[in-house]
């Protein structure tokens, strides 16, 4: 029962992903492409968490963990690079 | 500082102190588990940019006032040391020893000298690193 629920939603996880990378490939604006990025992490974390549930171990969560943390800087860095133009400010160079 | 982005911010005071005790968990728990000092040093380096990223260069330099390069010296004495603690003892370079310790809290626990080996990696990590994302961050 279990088992065949979680395979059903990692298919449409699957497909989900799937339109992502096309709206990567295509977006129009960068900022379309960030979200597509930043959203393809979140359904890889689902994904991951939906195997961890089908071969019964909780050695995945950590790697949920830092795929979260890794997906959370990477948008931020975007998100910042899109709105000020570089990544670290530098106050001492005004 | 001169905009004023309070969602980053007030993320940021929490955040990086998550990053952070999953890298002390992370680095613990390698051996027996997946973690190590090599994962939770590249996680520690990832909090630390998370903090250049929301304040500026000066502001977290002023607030951690490490130099890394001697960080990283530290780290590779660490490993030196480890490493070497088999020729004072007469055994081979390199050599592993562990054994159990029954400790207050914890109970019975095991310890070996590749923890101190690991601290050292994770130091020369995290050094490396912050040394490699301030000389390009800093450079305009």
């Amino acid at each position: 029962m279990i088992f065949g629920v979680m395979i059903i939603c990692s298919i449409v996880i699957g497909i989900s992903l799937l339109l992502l990378v096309l709206r990567l490939l295509k977006g129009p604006t960068t900022i379309d492409r960030v979200i597509a990025l930043d959203a393809i992490g979140v359904s890889l974390i689902g994904l991951i968490g939906i195997f961890s549930i089908i071969v019964d171990t909780a050695f995945y969560v950590e790697i949920i963990l830092l795929l979260a943390v890794l997906s959370f800087i990477g948008t931020i860095s975007f998100a910042k690079f899109l709105e000020k133009g570089k990544i670290i400010d530098d106050s001492s160079k005004k | 500082m001169n905009q004023n982005n309070v969602i980053l911010n007030t993320l940021t005071y929490v955040v990086f102190f998550m990053i952070f005790l999953f890298s002390i968990h992370i680095f613990l728990a390698g051996h027996f588990a997946p973690g190590g000092g090599f994962v939770g040093g590249l996680l520690m380096a990832s909090g630390l940019l998370l903090l250049y990223v929301t304040f500026d260069l000066e502001t977290v330099r002023k607030m951690l006032p490490i130099n890394y390069s001697i960080l990283v010296a530290i780290g590779l004495l660490f490993a030196l040391g480890t490493a070497s603690i088999g020729l004072v003892a007469g055994d081979a370079f390199f050599t592993h020893y562990f054994n159990h310790f029954q400790l207050p809290l914890l109970g019975d626990s095991e310890l070996h000298t590749a923890m101190l080996f690991d601290t050292g990696v994770y130091l020369v990590v995290v050094g490396v690193t912050m040394m490699i994302i301030e000389s390009i961050g800093g450079d305009q």
